[in-house]
């Protein structure tokens, strides 16, 4: 069975448009499979092209050099199989909570009372029944986060791409979020790629963890398997042997990634 | 019930500074009252500046007679078609440019130096393009219209957040759905922005048409008092139009609080 999700020899390069001669090499010869039902995260330090990683996978970006294959199939243009979650806000603030859920099946032409009858569900399901019309900039940082998750969910994606999703939260709002989506998720195991530069979240949502080494030129330098039982509770596990044994390990191969992360960013 | 005090207050002082306006103006002005100040004829401030009292009778006179209400009516016409010509070309054309690189490249230039130019000159131009009525005048607004809108708009298209756009796309939105629910919400909310100012402009393309030649309006009034020296006229004229601008604006207000609910007022405290 092919990966629901497949990076070949991805490599990624900006160039200045101001100065063509100045190139920066966000990712070098990255390849990574994701199999189906898989939660695999991605850690590294801040500013080594996890998120470009992400687009090139979402279609939103193409890569200098490299395939990407979605079940088997080349990646040409958007990828309509993947719900995408962004780390800063990505609501339409001119349309409600419901307008918002309910955007991707507008956008499939869908009817009215179709549409409006599974947003209806969709907002109860995370939470906010009775919240259908406000507007982004009268809900919360963490209801937001919830609109978001259940405009990409309700189009029932194969795969979900998530962006530090929820590095914009408070570590209470942050833990219950996280629960919620392995609640979510567990329901029916879509493949996920989860980035996070918080280690911890990485351990305790995943089946898998894959450590990228600091940029310029990211590569992948770890690939760890997580076989803590499900379901689990965020909060929980963090407290259990197996848990900080993996931690200890992982924080291990990454430390010196990091520094070197945090050198160069102090240039 | 402190704050509503407050308001009072203020309101009670702003009718206070506009009688006390008034009762100066009267003062000053009436022949007779008070000793004239610089002018050696007693009625030479009244022949400048005219009388409050009779200004008042001339607009009470226009109202009860019902004179005034045709020409209201144009310059209302005026106003609103160079607002809606105006808006909606600025809009359909600020959308174009922003979304098409080469050809706003191209145009901007010619752009820039059509709004450097000081458009009320092409009246003229318009008064023999489209004779002296209605035609002219709106198409003087439109000019200053269509500028104000378009630039907010080319702004706002191209200012929409690439986040959102990418959510939209990952969202399956095609090109033109994307037009529709991302770029015209986005462009019709810096179009909003620029509300006040684009009906003022069209409010002043009206009256400045109907000045240089017409034969109705309120401007009209005004060049017509103007030609006789009927300075009390022409004040009344300028009352009137006052009173019609803050009338607009209130509704343009009116306007914007119905259709920008989903924008964030500042000291709004509704998070939940």
């Amino acid at each position: 069975m092919s990966p629901a999700l497949a990076l070949e020899n991805i490599t990624c390069t900006f160039v200045s448009r101001e100065d063509r001669t100045q190139r920066y090499t966000a990712v070098k010869d990255t390849t990574l499979a994701v199999a189906p039902g898989e939660f695999v995260s991605v850690v590294g330090p801040t500013g080594c092209g996890k998120s470009t990683l992400l687009n090139i996978a979402a279609g939103l970006l193409e890569p200098s050099a490299g395939r990407v294959a979605v079940f088997g199939e080349t990646l040409l243009g958007i990828n309509s199989r993947a719900g995408y979650l962004f780390q800063t806000e990505a609501l339409m603030p001119w349309r409600n909570a419901l307008g918002n859920i309910t955007a991707g099946l507008e956008f499939r032409g869908l009817e009215r009372h179709e549409y409006l009858e599974k947003g209806d569900e969709w907002l109860r399901r995370v939470g906010l029944g009775g919240f259908g019309d406000r507007y982004p900039h009268q809900l919360s940082g963490g209801m937001r986060k919830r609109v978001s998750l259940a405009q990409t969910l309700i189009l029932n994606p194969q795969m979900l791409l998530m962006d530090e999703p929820f590095s914009a939260l408070d570590i209470q709002t942050r833990q219950l979020m996280e629960n919620e989506l392995l609640e979510l998720w567990s329901a029916d195991r879509k493949s996920v790629v989860f980035i996070t530069h918080d280690l911890e979240e990485a351990i305790a949502l995943s089946d898998r963890v894959v450590v990228l080494s600091a940029g310029p030129e990211a590569h992948p330098i770890g690939d760890y398997r997580i076989d803590l039982p499900r379901p689990r509770d965020v909060a929980e596990v963090r407290l259990t042997p197996m848990f900080l044994e993996l931690l200890a390990e992982i924080w291990h191969s990454m430390k010196d990634e990091v520094l070197k992360g945090y050198a160069q960013q102090r240039r | 019930m402190r704050n509503s005090g407050a308001n009072l207050g203020l309101r009670v002082w702003q009718v206070a500074l506009l009688a006390g306006v008034f009762l100066a103006w009267h003062l000053l002005s009436v022949p007779g009252i008070v000793p004239p100040l610089y002018f050696d004829d007693p009625y030479r401030a009244a022949f400048l500046f005219g009388e409050p009292l009779k200004v008042f009778g001339r607009i009470w006179n226009w109202f009860i007679g019902g004179d005034i209400y045709r020409h209201l009516w144009v310059t209302l016409v005026e106003t609103m078609l160079a607002f809606v010509i105006g808006t909606v070309s600025g809009v359909a054309i600020g959308i174009w440019l922003a979304l098409a690189p080469t050809a706003s490249a191209i145009f901007d230039p010619y752009i820039k130096a059509l709004n450097a130019m000081p458009r009320v000159i092409l009246a003229p131009i318009f008064f023999v393009w489209f004779g002296l009525g209605i035609a002219s005048k709106v198409a003087l607004g439109v000019t200053l219209v269509f500028f104000i809108v378009f630039f907010n708009v080319y702004q706002g298209v191209r200012e929409v957040s690439p986040v959102v756009l990418a959510n939209a796309r990952m969202l399956g939105a095609s090109q033109k759905q994307l037009l529709r629910y991302v770029y015209l919400p986005s462009a019709m909310s810096w179009m909003f922005a620029s509300l006040h100012n684009s009906v003022g402009l069209a409010f002043v393309g009206a009256v400045v048409g109907e000045y240089l030649g017409s034969s109705e309006g309120v401007g009209y009034l005004i060049l017509q008092a103007e030609g006789v020296f009927d300075i009390n006229t022409v004040f009344a004229g300028i009352l009137v139009l006052t009173a019609f601008a803050l009338v607009l604006d209130w509704a343009v207000t009116l306007a914007e609080k119905r259709l920008m609910v989903w924008q964030p007022r500042s000291g709004e405290t509704e998070r939940i």
